[in-house]
Parts: structure tokens; C-alpha cells; sequence
């Protein structure tokens, strides 16, 4: 499928969620939708850095919540519209994306991975000290009832904001993958020395990757304070997003911008209807339980284990 | 003589206080053939990868194509016209045969200035290389599913379809049979014979006496010799060095 078309499949199927959502037309329905949204972009957004180049990012949390205090200081200056803190958001996060590159990409493998979980602490060190956006004791955000036009119900708003993102997101990974820069990541992947040696300019290209990657991990968090209207640095730098941002990609499989997706979506919901039924304090559990059963019996993922002997990766 | 395609001047590099090539003087002419031996840990491999931009030479400058390539990135070497093929093959096992070439030439051909193919030749050129190197049919496998010597043909493939100006071909022959030992050896004479200068590393002396025009030993860290193939067997201190006193 070429990108035009797959573009527009992508916005009925986001058509259809949506209409699909009112018709059940309980509210709580977007309120759990949103979170499995946030998370096809957080789990798309690892996954072009996780995934495509292979450099495990742990620091998920602290590019979301980077994005999330950007509005949070917006909303205290002076407010703006939600699409406009998305933009923000995602620049803050993939300038902090493009330094952390910088600082980090000479770590290969483990020691990469280490440097961006430090990142995320020191992160969330200087916003606990950070009094502005309300440091340890964290800041309320009073969202109002209604969009300002058309009335809309503020969570349903929220739920199309984000819906229009995923699809965003979705859209450029996959056409990330089909092209020149896809077939460059999936050199460094396999080999940054022969990637080197037949041409990849290999830190330009991780650096783009670690850019795009924290920019759409930003973008996901700036509405997250209108979501929770209370947001403070423990639930910001949550662990459950580094984990799940990781866990998602590698449940559906990391080597095609499908894999995100489908994780993210199972994975989600299950945690949605745990969070409901059974307790909310389960959810990690879960991903921790199911994660490991798929590195056992499926290494590349539900897509890995579909397409069979196909074109798994190796790790 | 015209100027060399590469020279190298008085390259030096250590690891801590190992003195990995010291003083080492290189220069090689466009269209040349040229071996370089030596015993296991004289330095060829590092050598190498001091002159592909891999390892960072402390001392000496390494010239191609008239440009000084000191600093330069190995991927902007590789645009130059320097490519280089791996010891142990190194391909892209997520990729397909063909998509493995597809790399050079979309990152290497492609970001040159002059040529561009364009995306619909692409595939083509991949397969061109490919039926080049007889590995025509494996083009939708992948890597893991290639024997050796189809691996080391790949990997010949993957350099020359950045359309190098210079290969250096490392030990791309090593735990080959005899017969394929000749497949390769007459697949790189045809690469020479259509303009590409080869400098070929290897440890089986009859592809480098059968191969080379000039035959370049490094021992220790040190180039020792440096001439006729035959006379440079001959030479006593290179004797020495393989056969011991």
C-alpha cells in the first residue's frame, strides 16, 4: 500500500474508533481510550528509536513528562490551545532527544540504556525542585467542561486530540520505514560498522532517530495534565510508561510499525479492564507476566510469530 | 609515475603501550593489485581499519585520491571511493540479500554528487551485483540462510556496489575450499580488470602469488618488504618472519 492510501485507511479506521466510542456513549470509554492512545504514540515513538535503530530507550517517562510540564508552564503564563501545546511539547522533548543523542550515542547495547534511565532521574530531580510547576506537591490544572467551539465534552476532545496524534505518529513510522532512512536504521541495527562502511552516516541518523522519538513521546504527554488535572512528578515519571513503552513494541514485534500498535492496543486495554475489574495495582504484573511469556515463545513479537520463519530480527 | 590513488605517510597507532604499526610508509597506484601479509597480529587489520576511518590513527596522514583523509568519518571514506569488506562478513541480517546492497548504493552512490539512481533502477542494481558475484538467486534470502562462501561473495557485493574506486578485500578467502579459493580470486581479477584497485589481505599464499602484482609484508607492526612478489618471497627477513631462524 503506498502512504496516500494507507493515510486514509488510517483516518477511517481513527473515524470508525471514534464513532464506535460514542456510540457506546458512556464517557468512560474515552477516559480508558485515551490512555491506550497515549500509548500507541509513546509505544510508535520508542519503537522508532527501540525498534528501527536499536537502541533501548528506558527513559520514556521523562520525555513524556517533559512534555507534560511544557504545558503545565504554558497553562500557568499563558494558557493556549491544546494542538499548540502538542507542538510545544514536542519540541522541548525532541530538543532534550536530540542532546540526550549527543551525550549517550557513543554507549552502545546496555550502557545506553543505563544513560537514559539516568536521564529520566535527573529529570525528575530537577521538576521535584522546580517550585514554578508546583515541584514534590505537584499542580493542579483546572480543565474546562467544554471545548471553547462546538461544545465538545472536554475528555471526548482530548480522546480525538489524541487519536489524530496516533495516527500521526503511526503514519510517520511506517513511512519511516519504507524508505532511504528506514533501510539506514535497519543497517545500524544490524552492524554500525559495516552500516559505516557502506555509507550510513551513523550519528546523524541516530540522532535523527532519537529526535523524532523523544519529539512524539513530548507530543504524547502535553495534554496529559488536561487528562489528570493534577499532575506531580511521581505519576509524570511513572515507571508504567518506560515499561510499557518497551513491553508494547516488543509484544506486537518491533520491525514493522504494526507491532506498537497491536501492543499497545492489547496490552492497554488489558491493563484498562484490570484496572476496572480486578485492581489497578495489577497492571504491571500484567506486562511483566505477559513480557516474559513472549520473549520465551514469541522473541519477534505477535507479527514475529504470524509471519512465521519470515524476516524476524536479530537481536 | 602518476600520483598514487592512496598514500599512506608514517602511520602510526598504539593500543595503551602496544605498539600495533609503527612508522608505516604505503603508497598504491590506480589500477593496481596489490597483497599484504603477515603473520597473525602484525597489524594488517588494523591497518585497515586506520585507513577506513574504523580505528583513529595517532601519527601520519593517509592520503586518497590526492585528499587527506585524517578525521574523516568512515562513511565520508567510503563515499570517497574507499570500500572495504570485513574479516568475518558482517551483513545486515534483518535485511534481505538484495535489500544489503541496497544500502551502499542509496548511502554511498546516491550521495555522490554525480551518479543517481533512481528509485526504480535500485532493485535492478542490486540484482546486477548480485548475478555478478552468482549469488542471483539468493536475492530474496536472507543472510543466516547463505553458506560461507556465498556470505564472503556477499560481502564482496555489498563493497562494490558503493562503486568503489579502491577495495580491500580482508582475508576474503579465509576457510574457503580450493575451488572456491578460484572463484573468488577470479571474481576480484575481474573487478580489477574492469578498473577497481585491490589491495587483498590474505593467508593463503597461492591467491596472493596468483593475485598480486606487488606484495607488501607487514611483521610486528613494521612493513618489511615491499616489491615483486617472487622477490619478496625470497627475502630473508621475510623468511624469518614465517619460518622462524
Amino acid at each position: 500500500m503506498r502512504a496516500l492510501p494507507f493515510l486514509l485507511v488510517s483516518i477511517l479506521v481513527a473515524a470508525a474508533t471514534f464513532g464506535a466510542a460514542t456510540l457506546v456513549g458512556n464517557s468512560y470509554v474515552f477516559f480508558a481510550g485515551y490512555v491506550v492512545l497515549q500509548y500507541i504514540v509513546l509505544a510508535t515513538a520508542w519503537n522508532i528509536l527501540g525498534g528501527y535503530t536499536g537502541y533501548v530507550n528506558f527513559g520514556t517517562a521523562a520525555f513524556l513528562a517533559l512534555g507534560a510540564y511544557s504545558s503545565v508552564v504554558i497553562h500557568k503564563t499563558m494558557p493556549m490551545p491544546i494542538p499548540v501545546l502538542i507542538v510545544i511539547g514536542g519540541l522541548v522533548s525532541g530538543i532534550v532527544g536530540l542532546g540526550m543523542g549527543y551525550l549517550t550515542l557513543r554507549l552502545r547495547g546496555s550502557f545506553f540504556s543505563i544513560a537514559t534511565l539516568a536521564l529520566s532521574v535527573v529529570v525528575q530531580t530537577l521538576i521535584i525542585n522546580w517550585d514554578f510547576v508546583g515541584g514534590s506537591r505537584g499542580a493542579y490544572i483546572v480543565r474546562p467542561r467544554t471545548t471553547e467551539y462546538f461544545a465538545m465534552n472536554y475528555i471526548e476532545y482530548l480522546f480525538l486530540v489524541m487519536l489524530v496524534l496516533s495516527v500521526i505518529a503511526v503514519f510517520t513510522a511506517r513511512c519511516i520505514e519504507r524508505s532511504r532512512l528506514g533501510y539506514g536504521f535497519a543497517a545500524i541495527r544490524d552492524d554500525e560498522a559495516a552500516a559505516e562502511a557502506s555509507g550510513v552516516p551513523t550519528l546523524k541518523l541516530k540522532l535523527l532517530a532519537t529526535t523524532l522519538s523523544g519529539a512524539f513521546m513530548g507530543m504524547a504527554g502535553a495534554p496529559l495534565p488536561y487528562y489528570v488535572t493534577y499532575l506531580d512528578p511521581a505519576s509524570g515519571f511513572s515507571l508504567a510508561y518506560a515499561v510499557n513503552a518497551i513491553a508494547m513494541p516488543l509484544i506486537g514485534g518491533t520491525a514493522s510499525w504494526l507491532g506498537p500498535v497491536i501492543g499497545a492496543v492489547l496490552l492497554g486495554t488489558l491493563q484498562q479492564v484490570a484496572t476496572v475489574t480486578i485492581s489497578s495495582a495489577l497492571n504491571l504484573l500484567i506486562v511483566g507476566v505477559i513480557l516474559v511469556a513472549f520473549v520465551i515463545i514469541a522473541p519477534n513479537g505477535l507479527i514475529g510469530l504470524v509471519r512465521g520463519k519470515g524476516r524476524g530480527m536479530k537481536r | 609515475m602518476t600520483a598514487p590513488l592512496l598514500s599512506v605517510e608514517n602511520l602510526g597507532k598504539r593500543f595503551g603501550g602496544f605498539v600495533a604499526l609503527e612508522a608505516i610508509h604505503l603508497d598504491i597506484a590506480k589500477g593496481e593489485r596489490v597483497g599484504l601479509i603477515g603473520p597473525n597480529g602484525s597489524g594488517k587489520s588494523t591497518l585497515v581499519n586506520c585507513m577506513s576511518g574504523t580505528l583513529r590513527n595517532e601519527t601520519g596522514i593517509v592520503r586518497f585520491d590526492g585528499r587527506p583523509m585524517n578525521g574523516l568519518p568512515a562513511h565520508q571514506r567510503t563515499r570517497l571511493g574507499f570500500a572495504r569488506s570485513f574479516q568475518l562478513p558482517r551483513p545486515f541480517n534483518s535485511l534481505s540479500v538484495a535489500e544489503n546492497l541496497r544500502i551502499p548504493i542509496e548511502y554511498t552512490v546516491n550521495a555522490r554528487p554525480a551518479a543517481h539512481v533512481p528509485a526504480g533502477d535500485i532493485v535492478g542494481r542490486c540484482n546486477d551485483l548480485l548475478a555478478m558475484v552468482g549469488l542471483a538467486e539468493k536475492s530474496e534470502k536472507m543472510p543466516r540462510d547463505l553458506t560461507q562462501i556465498e556470505m564472503r561473495k556477499l560481502e564482496l557485493a555489498r563493497a562494490m556496489a558503493s562503486e568503489p574506486k579502491l577495495l580491500i578485500a580482508d582475508e576474503a578467502m579465509a576457510g574457503l575450499s580450493h575451488a572456491e579459493v578460484d572463484d573468488i580470486l577470479a571474481l576480484l581479477i575481474r573487478l580489477n580488470e574492469q578498473g577497481v584497485t585491490i589491495v587483498m589481505i590474505e593467508h593463503i599464499m597461492r591467491a596472493v602469488m596468483q593475485f598480486s602484482q606487488r606484495l607488501v609484508v607487514l611483521v610486528a607492526g613494521r612493513k618489511i618488504a615491499d616489491g615483486l612478489p617472487a622477490d619478496v618471497v625470497r627475502n630473508p627477513e621475510v623468511e624469518r618472519a614465517y619460518l622462524g631462524e
